[in-house]
Protein backbone atom coordinates (compact mmCIF):
# COMPACT_ATOMS: atom_id res chain seq x y z
CA UNK A 1 0.00 0.00 0.00
CA UNK A 2 2.34 2.55 -1.09
CA UNK A 3 1.06 6.36 -0.27
CA UNK A 4 1.24 9.07 -2.31
CA UNK A 5 3.95 12.15 -1.67
CA UNK A 6 0.32 14.07 -0.89
CA UNK A 7 -0.82 11.67 1.40
CA UNK A 8 2.26 11.60 3.25
CA UNK A 9 2.30 15.14 3.66
CA UNK A 10 -1.28 15.27 4.95
CA UNK A 11 -0.22 12.10 7.29
CA UNK A 12 3.13 13.84 9.06
CA UNK A 13 0.71 17.67 9.14
CA UNK A 14 -2.16 16.00 11.24
CA UNK A 15 0.89 13.88 13.51
CA UNK A 16 2.91 17.10 14.28
CA UNK A 17 -0.93 18.75 14.93
CA UNK A 18 -1.37 16.13 17.47
CA UNK A 19 1.70 15.95 18.73
CA UNK A 20 1.55 19.34 19.25
CA UNK A 21 -1.57 19.27 21.09
CA UNK A 22 -0.37 16.78 23.28
CA UNK A 23 2.70 18.62 24.16
CA UNK A 24 1.00 21.65 25.05
CA UNK A 25 -1.18 19.51 26.98
CA UNK A 26 1.38 18.50 29.13
CA UNK A 27 3.02 21.25 29.49
CA UNK A 28 0.24 22.86 30.92
CA UNK A 29 -0.41 20.35 33.78
CA UNK A 30 3.38 20.82 34.32
CA UNK A 31 3.22 24.75 34.51
CA UNK A 32 0.27 24.21 36.74
CA UNK A 33 2.36 21.35 38.90
CA UNK A 34 5.13 23.79 39.28
CA UNK A 35 2.54 26.78 40.34
CA UNK A 36 1.29 24.54 42.98
CA UNK A 37 4.31 23.13 43.98
CA UNK A 38 5.78 26.71 45.44
CA UNK A 39 2.56 26.97 47.17
CA UNK A 40 2.61 23.61 48.86
CA UNK A 41 6.13 22.74 49.57
CA UNK A 42 7.76 23.94 52.54
CA UNK A 43 7.78 22.50 55.93
CA UNK A 44 5.51 23.63 59.11
CA UNK A 45 7.95 24.84 61.82
CA UNK A 46 6.61 22.07 64.07
CA UNK A 47 7.75 19.16 61.59
CA UNK A 48 10.95 17.90 62.09
CA UNK A 49 12.68 15.93 59.24
CA UNK A 50 14.43 12.68 60.48
CA UNK A 51 18.59 13.18 61.67
CA UNK A 52 20.47 13.43 59.08
CA UNK A 53 18.47 15.02 56.49
CA UNK A 54 19.46 17.09 53.56
CA UNK A 55 18.60 20.84 53.53
CA UNK A 56 15.10 20.72 53.18
CA UNK A 57 15.19 21.28 49.02
CA UNK A 58 18.06 19.01 48.23
CA UNK A 59 15.94 16.45 50.70
CA UNK A 60 12.74 16.42 48.44
CA UNK A 61 14.95 15.78 45.75
CA UNK A 62 16.32 12.92 47.18
CA UNK A 63 13.50 11.42 49.07
CA UNK A 64 11.77 8.74 47.31
CA UNK A 65 9.25 8.55 49.81
CA UNK A 66 9.93 4.65 51.07
CA UNK A 67 8.84 4.94 54.45
CA UNK A 68 12.16 2.67 55.36
CA UNK A 69 13.39 4.68 57.79
CA UNK A 70 9.72 4.96 59.65
CA UNK A 71 10.24 1.08 59.80
CA UNK A 72 13.65 1.08 61.31
CA UNK A 73 12.65 3.95 64.14
CA UNK A 74 12.52 1.93 67.05
CA UNK A 75 10.70 4.58 69.07
CA UNK A 76 7.86 4.78 66.00
CA UNK A 77 9.09 8.76 66.44
CA UNK A 78 9.01 8.88 62.44
CA UNK A 79 5.91 8.63 60.26
CA UNK A 80 4.85 9.76 56.75
CA UNK A 81 3.53 12.36 55.72
CA UNK A 82 -0.25 11.48 53.99
CA UNK A 83 -2.43 12.98 51.09
CA UNK A 84 -3.83 16.34 53.02
CA UNK A 85 -1.05 16.78 55.29
CA UNK A 86 0.80 20.09 55.84
CA UNK A 87 3.75 18.56 55.15
CA UNK A 88 5.21 17.13 51.81
CA UNK A 89 3.35 14.17 50.70
CA UNK A 90 5.09 10.54 51.64
CA UNK A 91 7.96 12.32 52.84
CA UNK A 92 8.99 11.41 56.83
CA UNK A 93 9.08 14.08 59.82
CA UNK A 94 8.30 13.99 63.18
CA UNK A 95 6.08 16.29 65.79
CA UNK A 96 8.59 16.35 68.90
CA UNK A 97 5.42 17.30 71.17
CA UNK A 98 4.37 13.94 70.49
CA UNK A 99 7.13 11.75 70.38
CA UNK A 100 11.10 13.02 70.29
CA UNK A 101 14.12 11.71 68.39
CA UNK A 102 15.65 9.50 71.19
CA UNK A 103 19.07 9.74 69.62
CA UNK A 104 20.47 6.03 68.87
CA UNK A 105 23.42 5.31 68.83
CA UNK A 106 23.18 3.69 65.65
CA UNK A 107 20.56 6.23 64.05
CA UNK A 108 19.12 3.22 62.54
CA UNK A 109 16.51 5.56 60.37
CA UNK A 110 20.09 6.97 58.65
CA UNK A 111 20.91 3.73 58.05
CA UNK A 112 17.87 2.45 56.77
CA UNK A 113 17.90 5.48 53.61
CA UNK A 114 18.60 4.00 50.57
CA UNK A 115 18.84 6.77 49.09
CA UNK A 116 20.88 9.18 50.82
CA UNK A 117 18.46 11.81 51.69
CA UNK A 118 19.37 10.97 55.41
CA UNK A 119 22.94 11.60 54.81
CA UNK A 120 25.04 8.33 55.51
CA UNK A 121 27.68 10.81 56.50
CA UNK A 122 26.17 11.15 59.80
CA UNK A 123 27.93 8.42 62.05
CA UNK A 124 28.06 10.42 65.76
CA UNK A 125 24.17 11.21 66.50
CA UNK A 126 25.51 14.65 68.61
CA UNK A 127 26.39 16.05 64.93
CA UNK A 128 22.62 15.52 64.03
CA UNK A 129 21.20 18.95 63.78
CA UNK A 130 17.23 18.19 63.59
CA UNK A 131 16.34 22.07 64.37
CA UNK A 132 17.80 24.20 67.18
CA UNK A 133 15.75 24.21 71.00
CA UNK A 134 14.37 27.89 72.04
CA UNK A 135 12.70 28.56 75.09
CA UNK A 136 10.22 30.83 73.43
CA UNK A 137 7.83 31.81 76.58
CA UNK A 138 10.10 33.68 78.62
CA UNK A 139 6.71 35.02 80.92
CA UNK A 140 5.39 31.39 81.44
CA UNK A 141 8.68 29.27 81.75
CA UNK A 142 8.34 28.18 85.40
CA UNK A 143 12.25 28.75 85.82
CA UNK A 144 11.65 32.30 84.57
CA UNK A 145 9.38 32.81 87.22
CA UNK A 146 11.80 31.44 90.01
CA UNK A 147 10.64 28.49 90.04
CA UNK A 148 13.02 24.96 90.09
CA UNK A 149 11.25 22.81 87.51
CA UNK A 150 14.20 22.29 85.46
CA UNK A 151 12.74 19.87 83.30
CA UNK A 152 14.17 20.96 79.87
CA UNK A 153 17.70 20.55 81.06
CA UNK A 154 17.15 17.39 83.27
CA UNK A 155 15.89 15.19 80.32
CA UNK A 156 18.38 16.69 77.59
CA UNK A 157 20.51 13.83 76.17
CA UNK A 158 23.54 16.55 75.88
CA UNK A 159 22.70 18.07 79.65
CA UNK A 160 25.43 21.21 80.80
CA UNK A 161 26.34 21.11 76.81
CA UNK A 162 23.65 22.01 74.92
CA UNK A 163 21.24 23.51 77.52
CA UNK A 164 22.77 24.78 80.68
CA UNK A 165 21.05 26.62 84.18
CA UNK A 166 22.26 30.33 84.41
CA UNK A 167 22.06 31.74 87.30
CA UNK A 168 20.90 35.47 87.86
CA UNK A 169 19.27 37.27 91.16
CA UNK A 170 16.08 37.17 91.46
CA UNK A 171 14.89 40.82 91.62
CA UNK A 172 11.38 40.52 92.96
CA UNK A 173 12.55 38.42 95.97
CA UNK A 174 15.65 40.13 96.19
CA UNK A 175 17.41 37.04 97.88
CA UNK A 176 16.73 34.42 95.61
CA UNK A 177 18.25 32.93 91.87
CA UNK A 178 16.66 32.13 88.89
CA UNK A 179 18.21 29.34 87.26
CA UNK A 180 17.49 30.11 83.41
CA UNK A 181 17.57 27.32 81.12
CA UNK A 182 19.96 28.35 78.30
CA UNK A 183 20.43 26.21 75.06
CA UNK A 184 23.72 25.97 73.02
CA UNK A 185 23.46 26.06 69.53
CA UNK A 186 26.89 24.11 69.25
CA UNK A 187 25.59 21.20 71.10
CA UNK A 188 21.82 21.41 70.40
CA UNK A 189 20.68 18.46 67.94
CA UNK A 190 17.00 19.18 67.81
CA UNK A 191 15.60 15.96 69.10
CA UNK A 192 12.42 17.66 70.83
CA UNK A 193 12.96 16.03 74.32
CA UNK A 194 12.44 19.08 76.18
CA UNK A 195 9.81 20.14 74.18
CA UNK A 196 8.26 16.90 74.79
CA UNK A 197 9.05 17.24 78.83
CA UNK A 198 7.76 20.30 79.22
CA UNK A 199 4.97 20.25 81.79
CA UNK A 200 3.11 23.81 80.48
CA UNK A 201 -0.24 22.93 78.67
CA UNK A 202 1.81 24.66 75.79
CA UNK A 203 6.01 23.97 75.80
CA UNK A 204 7.67 27.34 76.77
CA UNK A 205 10.95 25.41 74.84
CA UNK A 206 10.12 24.52 71.47
CA UNK A 207 12.72 22.85 68.42
CA UNK A 208 12.00 24.85 65.72
CA UNK A 209 14.06 25.30 62.29
CA UNK A 210 17.49 26.88 62.99
CA UNK A 211 16.78 29.82 60.72
CA UNK A 212 13.84 30.51 62.91
CA UNK A 213 15.37 29.91 66.30
CA UNK A 214 18.94 31.53 65.50
CA UNK A 215 19.83 34.90 64.50
CA UNK A 216 23.06 35.60 62.80
CA UNK A 217 25.84 38.26 63.33
CA UNK A 218 26.64 40.86 60.78
CA UNK A 219 29.64 39.68 58.60
CA UNK A 220 31.40 42.60 59.28
CA UNK A 221 31.05 42.43 63.15
CA UNK A 222 34.35 41.81 65.38
CA UNK A 223 33.98 41.23 69.19
CA UNK A 224 36.27 43.80 70.60
CA UNK A 225 36.61 41.60 73.99
CA UNK A 226 37.76 37.90 71.49
CA UNK A 227 39.52 39.95 69.09
CA UNK A 228 41.62 41.84 71.59
CA UNK A 229 42.19 37.80 73.21
CA UNK A 230 43.14 36.62 70.20
CA UNK A 231 45.50 39.05 69.39
CA UNK A 232 47.20 39.08 72.82
CA UNK A 233 46.43 42.87 73.20
CA UNK A 234 44.46 45.95 72.34
CA UNK A 235 43.87 46.13 68.64
CA UNK A 236 43.45 49.70 68.83
CA UNK A 237 45.75 52.13 70.55
CA UNK A 238 47.56 50.80 74.03
CA UNK A 239 45.37 50.84 76.84
CA UNK A 240 46.50 53.36 78.97
CA UNK A 241 47.56 52.81 82.95
CA UNK A 242 44.67 54.74 85.12
CA UNK A 243 46.23 56.98 87.45
CA UNK A 244 45.02 58.67 90.35
CA UNK A 245 45.87 61.92 92.28
CA UNK A 246 47.88 60.57 94.68
CA UNK A 247 50.53 61.37 97.07
CA UNK A 248 53.83 59.98 96.27
CA UNK A 249 54.33 56.09 97.53
CA UNK A 250 49.98 55.78 97.66
CA UNK A 251 48.15 53.44 95.47
CA UNK A 252 44.46 52.60 95.47
CA UNK A 253 43.48 48.70 95.71
CA UNK A 254 39.40 48.43 94.33
CA UNK A 255 38.92 44.29 95.81
CA UNK A 256 38.55 46.12 99.06
CA UNK A 257 41.54 47.59 100.56
CA UNK A 258 40.91 50.69 99.51
CA UNK A 259 44.27 53.16 99.80
CA UNK A 260 47.65 51.77 100.38
CA UNK A 261 51.50 53.38 100.82
CA UNK A 262 53.49 51.62 98.73
CA UNK A 263 56.95 50.58 101.03
CA UNK A 264 54.84 50.54 104.13
CA UNK A 265 57.84 50.24 106.88
CA UNK A 266 55.74 51.72 109.41
CA UNK A 267 56.99 55.74 108.47
CA UNK A 268 54.64 58.31 107.56
CA UNK A 269 55.11 61.79 106.74
CA UNK A 270 53.39 62.12 109.81
CA UNK A 271 54.40 62.81 113.15
CA UNK A 272 52.98 60.31 115.76
CA UNK A 273 52.67 63.58 118.04
CA UNK A 274 49.54 65.44 115.83
CA UNK A 275 50.94 68.51 117.78
CA UNK A 276 54.12 68.11 115.55
CA UNK A 277 51.82 68.40 112.14
CA UNK A 278 49.49 71.14 113.24
CA UNK A 279 52.77 73.52 114.09
CA UNK A 280 54.45 72.29 111.03
CA UNK A 281 53.45 75.97 109.13
CA UNK A 282 54.79 77.68 112.06
CA UNK A 283 58.33 75.96 112.58
CA UNK A 284 59.13 76.78 108.34
CA UNK B 1 -22.84 -9.04 18.84
CA UNK B 2 -23.29 -5.58 20.82
CA UNK B 3 -25.02 -7.50 23.51
CA UNK B 4 -21.82 -10.43 23.90
CA UNK B 5 -19.77 -7.14 24.35
CA UNK B 6 -21.27 -5.76 26.91
CA UNK B 7 -20.09 -9.37 29.00
CA UNK B 8 -17.20 -10.13 26.91
CA UNK B 9 -15.85 -13.49 27.84
CA UNK B 10 -19.99 -15.55 28.17
CA UNK B 11 -18.25 -17.11 25.20
CA UNK B 12 -15.42 -18.80 26.77
CA UNK B 13 -16.84 -19.18 29.64
CA UNK B 14 -19.64 -21.51 28.35
CA UNK B 15 -16.59 -23.55 26.35
CA UNK B 16 -13.99 -23.80 28.77
CA UNK B 17 -15.68 -23.12 32.25
CA UNK B 18 -15.70 -20.68 34.81
CA UNK B 19 -12.28 -20.90 36.01
CA UNK B 20 -10.21 -21.34 32.63
CA UNK B 21 -12.16 -18.06 31.43
CA UNK B 22 -10.89 -16.33 34.53
CA UNK B 23 -7.69 -18.10 35.02
CA UNK B 24 -5.60 -15.41 34.47
CA UNK B 25 -7.48 -12.53 35.70
CA UNK B 26 -7.58 -14.55 39.05
CA UNK B 27 -4.02 -14.98 39.00
CA UNK B 28 -3.17 -11.34 38.84
CA UNK B 29 -5.55 -10.51 42.16
CA UNK B 30 -3.65 -12.63 43.83
CA UNK B 31 -0.56 -11.45 42.89
CA UNK B 32 -1.41 -7.87 43.53
CA UNK B 33 -3.12 -9.11 46.61
CA UNK B 34 -0.85 -10.66 47.85
CA UNK B 35 2.41 -8.66 47.39
CA UNK B 36 0.42 -5.72 49.05
CA UNK B 37 0.02 -8.38 51.71
CA UNK B 38 3.18 -8.99 51.99
CA UNK B 39 3.92 -5.15 52.56
CA UNK B 40 1.07 -5.46 54.56
CA UNK B 41 2.12 -8.11 57.11
CA UNK B 42 4.96 -6.06 59.14
CA UNK B 43 2.85 -3.51 60.09
CA UNK B 44 -0.33 -5.42 60.70
CA UNK B 45 1.40 -8.12 62.15
CA UNK B 46 4.75 -8.08 63.16
CA UNK B 47 6.31 -10.52 60.33
CA UNK B 48 8.44 -8.44 58.52
CA UNK B 49 9.43 -10.21 55.24
CA UNK B 50 9.26 -6.75 52.78
CA UNK B 51 9.90 -3.17 54.38
CA UNK B 52 8.73 -0.16 52.87
CA UNK B 53 6.98 0.16 49.87
CA UNK B 54 6.56 -0.34 45.66
CA UNK B 55 9.10 3.00 45.78
CA UNK B 56 11.30 1.49 47.64
CA UNK B 57 12.10 -1.88 50.03
CA UNK B 58 14.05 -4.40 51.62
CA UNK B 59 13.13 -7.46 51.59
CA UNK B 60 14.25 -9.85 54.15
CA UNK B 61 16.87 -7.59 55.66
CA UNK B 62 18.93 -7.92 52.65
CA UNK B 63 17.45 -7.57 48.96
CA UNK B 64 16.58 -3.59 48.19
CA UNK B 65 14.30 -3.06 45.33
CA UNK B 66 13.60 0.37 44.26
CA UNK B 67 11.06 1.88 41.69
CA UNK B 68 13.91 3.31 38.78
CA UNK B 69 11.39 5.89 37.27
CA UNK B 70 11.48 7.53 40.74
CA UNK B 71 15.14 7.22 40.81
CA UNK B 72 15.10 8.52 37.02
CA UNK B 73 13.28 11.69 38.73
CA UNK B 74 15.57 11.73 41.38
CA UNK B 75 18.78 12.10 39.52
CA UNK B 76 16.57 14.69 37.29
CA UNK B 77 16.39 16.46 40.24
CA UNK B 78 19.44 16.76 40.77
CA UNK B 79 20.28 13.92 43.73
CA UNK B 80 22.93 11.80 43.54
CA UNK B 81 21.60 8.73 44.97
CA UNK B 82 23.26 5.84 47.40
CA UNK B 83 24.19 2.97 46.07
CA UNK B 84 21.43 0.84 47.76
CA UNK B 85 18.81 2.40 45.82
CA UNK B 86 20.67 2.07 42.71
CA UNK B 87 21.02 -1.55 43.02
CA UNK B 88 17.93 -2.13 43.77
CA UNK B 89 16.14 0.08 40.55
CA UNK B 90 18.67 -2.39 38.50
CA UNK B 91 16.77 -5.22 39.91
CA UNK B 92 13.46 -4.25 39.09
CA UNK B 93 14.59 -2.86 36.32
CA UNK B 94 16.19 -6.31 34.77
CA UNK B 95 13.14 -7.71 35.84
CA UNK B 96 10.74 -5.94 33.79
CA UNK B 97 13.18 -6.27 31.04
CA UNK B 98 12.55 -9.98 31.43
CA UNK B 99 9.08 -10.21 31.85
CA UNK B 100 7.73 -6.95 29.98
CA UNK B 101 7.90 -3.79 31.46
CA UNK B 102 4.21 -3.30 31.89
CA UNK B 103 3.94 -6.39 34.06
CA UNK B 104 3.92 -3.49 36.64
CA UNK B 105 1.00 -1.77 35.42
CA UNK B 106 -1.01 -5.74 35.22
CA UNK B 107 0.26 -7.67 37.99
CA UNK B 108 1.38 -4.82 40.58
CA UNK B 109 -0.10 -1.41 40.26
CA UNK B 110 -2.64 -0.82 42.70
CA UNK B 111 -4.36 1.75 40.42
CA UNK B 112 -5.02 -1.12 38.01
CA UNK B 113 -7.84 -2.84 40.00
CA UNK B 114 -9.64 0.41 40.42
CA UNK B 115 -9.39 1.29 36.78
CA UNK B 116 -10.15 -2.44 35.76
CA UNK B 117 -13.57 -2.01 37.85
CA UNK B 118 -14.10 1.25 35.91
CA UNK B 119 -13.67 -0.80 32.67
CA UNK B 120 -16.20 -3.34 34.08
CA UNK B 121 -18.41 -0.95 35.34
CA UNK B 122 -18.27 1.00 31.82
CA UNK B 123 -19.32 -2.49 29.82
CA UNK B 124 -21.89 -3.08 31.82
CA UNK B 125 -23.67 -0.18 31.81
CA UNK B 126 -22.58 0.70 28.25
CA UNK B 127 -21.34 3.90 29.21
CA UNK B 128 -20.06 5.43 25.91
CA UNK B 129 -17.78 8.71 24.67
CA UNK B 130 -16.20 10.99 26.68
CA UNK B 131 -12.85 12.33 26.34
CA UNK B 132 -10.54 11.22 24.21
CA UNK B 133 -7.26 11.18 25.33
CA UNK B 134 -4.34 10.19 22.51
CA UNK B 135 -2.49 7.21 23.73
CA UNK B 136 0.93 8.94 23.52
CA UNK B 137 0.07 11.49 26.08
CA UNK B 138 1.31 9.76 28.27
CA UNK B 139 4.94 10.20 26.43
CA UNK B 140 4.17 13.69 26.28
CA UNK B 141 3.51 13.58 30.76
CA UNK B 142 6.72 11.45 31.17
CA UNK B 143 8.79 14.02 29.56
CA UNK B 144 6.77 16.72 31.61
CA UNK B 145 7.25 14.83 34.58
CA UNK B 146 11.09 15.04 34.57
CA UNK B 147 11.55 18.39 32.86
CA UNK B 148 9.05 19.90 35.65
CA UNK B 149 11.55 17.28 38.64
CA UNK B 150 14.21 19.71 36.87
CA UNK B 151 13.02 22.59 37.37
CA UNK B 152 12.01 22.11 40.72
CA UNK B 153 14.29 20.30 42.10
CA UNK B 154 12.31 18.37 43.57
CA UNK B 155 10.11 14.28 43.09
CA UNK B 156 7.25 17.01 41.83
CA UNK B 157 5.42 14.54 39.99
CA UNK B 158 5.08 12.35 43.51
CA UNK B 159 3.24 14.88 44.89
CA UNK B 160 0.43 13.55 42.71
CA UNK B 161 1.37 10.47 41.26
CA UNK B 162 -1.99 8.36 42.41
CA UNK B 163 0.11 4.79 41.38
CA UNK B 164 2.80 5.04 44.73
CA UNK B 165 0.64 7.49 46.97
CA UNK B 166 -2.19 5.00 46.98
CA UNK B 167 0.28 1.91 47.31
CA UNK B 168 2.20 4.47 50.12
CA UNK B 169 -1.23 5.16 51.49
CA UNK B 170 -2.54 1.46 52.12
CA UNK B 171 0.90 0.59 53.83
CA UNK B 172 1.82 4.26 55.76
CA UNK B 173 -1.72 5.72 56.16
CA UNK B 174 -4.13 6.99 53.47
CA UNK B 175 -4.85 10.54 54.54
CA UNK B 176 -7.09 11.70 51.58
CA UNK B 177 -5.52 9.36 49.33
CA UNK B 178 -8.89 7.57 49.32
CA UNK B 179 -10.36 10.94 46.90
CA UNK B 180 -7.60 10.02 44.44
CA UNK B 181 -9.31 6.26 44.10
CA UNK B 182 -12.54 7.62 43.93
CA UNK B 183 -11.23 10.13 41.89
CA UNK B 184 -9.77 7.92 39.21
CA UNK B 185 -12.56 5.61 39.31
CA UNK B 186 -14.82 8.26 38.32
CA UNK B 187 -12.63 9.52 35.55
CA UNK B 188 -12.45 6.29 33.95
CA UNK B 189 -15.55 5.67 34.37
CA UNK B 190 -17.09 8.83 32.87
CA UNK B 191 -14.68 10.94 31.39
CA UNK B 192 -12.32 8.60 29.27
CA UNK B 193 -12.49 4.75 27.96
CA UNK B 194 -9.25 3.45 30.04
CA UNK B 195 -8.12 6.87 30.67
CA UNK B 196 -5.68 7.19 33.13
CA UNK B 197 -3.81 3.72 32.92
CA UNK B 198 -4.33 3.15 29.13
CA UNK B 199 -3.89 7.07 28.16
CA UNK B 200 -2.00 9.53 30.84
CA UNK B 201 -0.15 7.10 33.47
CA UNK B 202 3.96 8.31 33.02
CA UNK B 203 4.76 6.02 35.33
CA UNK B 204 3.16 3.07 32.88
CA UNK B 205 4.49 5.13 30.12
CA UNK B 206 7.58 4.51 31.24
CA UNK B 207 7.68 1.10 32.49
CA UNK B 208 6.37 0.45 28.67
CA UNK B 209 10.03 1.80 27.34
CA UNK B 210 11.59 -1.11 29.56
CA UNK B 211 9.49 -3.79 26.99
CA UNK B 212 11.16 -3.53 23.62
CA UNK B 213 13.41 -6.47 24.17
CA UNK B 214 11.21 -8.45 26.39
CA UNK B 215 11.12 -12.69 25.92
CA UNK B 216 7.64 -13.09 27.52
CA UNK B 217 5.03 -12.47 25.64
CA UNK B 218 1.53 -13.21 24.82
CA UNK B 219 0.98 -14.69 21.46
CA UNK B 220 -2.01 -15.41 19.05
CA UNK B 221 -0.26 -18.81 18.79
CA UNK B 222 -3.69 -20.03 16.77
CA UNK B 223 -4.64 -17.23 15.25
CA UNK B 224 -6.49 -19.21 11.89
CA UNK B 225 -9.04 -20.36 14.47
CA UNK B 226 -10.16 -16.78 15.47
CA UNK B 227 -13.69 -16.32 14.88
CA UNK B 228 -13.84 -12.10 15.02
CA UNK B 229 -15.67 -12.35 18.29
CA UNK B 230 -13.77 -9.36 18.93
CA UNK B 231 -13.93 -10.16 22.38
CA UNK B 232 -10.37 -9.86 23.22
CA UNK B 233 -10.52 -6.50 21.85
CA UNK B 234 -12.98 -6.06 24.32
CA UNK B 235 -11.10 -6.70 27.55
CA UNK B 236 -7.75 -5.86 26.30
CA UNK B 237 -6.98 -2.12 27.77
CA UNK B 238 -3.97 -1.40 24.49
CA UNK B 239 -6.16 -3.08 21.93
CA UNK B 240 -4.28 -1.58 19.78
CA UNK B 241 -1.61 -4.22 20.28
CA UNK B 242 -3.55 -7.24 18.88
CA UNK B 243 -4.35 -6.63 15.39
CA UNK B 244 -0.75 -6.80 14.04
CA UNK B 245 -0.50 -10.19 15.68
CA UNK B 246 -3.95 -11.40 15.30
CA UNK B 247 -4.26 -10.32 11.67
CA UNK B 248 -1.27 -10.52 10.53
CA UNK B 249 -0.30 -13.28 8.72
CA UNK B 250 -1.17 -11.70 5.03
CA UNK B 251 1.33 -9.17 5.88
CA UNK B 252 3.76 -12.27 6.58
CA UNK B 253 4.00 -10.79 10.66
CA UNK B 254 4.23 -13.10 13.46
CA UNK B 255 1.86 -13.91 16.39
CA UNK B 256 3.37 -12.86 18.82
CA UNK B 257 2.21 -9.40 20.53
CA UNK B 258 5.20 -7.29 20.43
CA UNK B 259 3.88 -3.80 21.41
CA UNK B 260 5.34 -2.46 24.04
CA UNK B 261 1.98 -1.53 25.80
CA UNK B 262 0.82 -4.91 26.21
CA UNK B 263 1.19 -5.64 29.92
CA UNK B 264 0.70 -9.55 30.13
CA UNK B 265 -1.89 -9.10 31.63
CA UNK B 266 -3.63 -12.29 30.05
CA UNK B 267 -6.96 -11.01 30.17
CA UNK B 268 -7.28 -11.99 25.96
CA UNK B 269 -6.06 -15.44 26.53
CA UNK B 270 -9.02 -16.31 29.20
CA UNK B 271 -11.43 -14.57 27.08
CA UNK B 272 -10.92 -16.39 24.05
CA UNK B 273 -13.51 -19.35 23.69
CA UNK B 274 -11.08 -21.04 20.42
CA UNK B 275 -8.05 -20.64 22.75
CA UNK B 276 -6.21 -18.32 19.68
CA UNK B 277 -3.51 -16.94 22.88
CA UNK B 278 -1.33 -18.19 24.79
CA UNK B 279 1.92 -17.02 26.97
CA UNK B 280 4.67 -17.75 24.83
CA UNK B 281 7.91 -15.77 24.11
CA UNK B 282 9.44 -13.18 22.04
CA UNK B 283 11.74 -15.57 19.26
CA UNK B 284 8.86 -17.69 18.18
CA UNK B 285 8.65 -15.32 15.18
CA UNK B 286 12.43 -13.97 15.00
CA UNK B 287 11.53 -13.68 11.27
CA UNK B 288 9.36 -10.76 11.61
CA UNK B 289 10.51 -9.36 14.60
CA UNK B 290 11.32 -5.86 13.41
CA UNK B 291 8.74 -5.20 11.47
CA UNK B 292 6.41 -5.05 14.28
CA UNK B 293 8.52 -3.61 16.97
CA UNK B 294 8.39 -0.42 14.87
CA UNK B 295 5.10 -0.85 14.00
CA UNK B 296 3.88 -0.54 17.92
CA UNK B 297 6.46 2.14 18.85
CA UNK B 298 5.67 4.75 16.67
CA UNK B 299 1.74 4.43 15.77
Amino acid sequence: MAKTGNEVDQYRRRFLIRSAGQACGAALLGIGLLTLARQTYGLPAEAIRPPGALAETDFLAACVRCGLCVRDCPYNTLKLSELGDKVTTGTPYFIARDIPCEMCDDIPCVVACPTGALDKKLTDIDDARMGLAALVDQENCLNFLGLRCDICYRVCPAIDKAITLDTIHNPRTGKHTLFIPVVHSEACTGCGKCEHACILPEAAIKVLPARLAKGAPGQHYRLGWEEKQKAGSSLVAPDKEHKYNLPEGYRYEYEGQGLIKENDSGETPFSSNPLDTLNQGRQQ
Amino acid sequence: MSNTLLRPGADAIAVKGWWSAHQWLILRRITQAGILGLFLAGPLLGVWIIKGNIASSLTLDILPLSDPYLLLQSLFAGHWPETTVVIGAFIVAGFYFLVGGRVYCGWICPVNPITDMAAWFRQRLNIKGGARFPRQSRYWLLAMTLITASISGSLLWEMVNPVTMIYRGLIFGMGMAWFLVLALFLFDLFLGQRGWCSHLCPMGAFYSLLAFYSPLRVSATQREKCNDCMECYAVCPEPQVIPPALKGAEQGVGPVITGINCSNCGRCIDVCSKNVFQFSTRFKSVNNFSTVTKREAMP
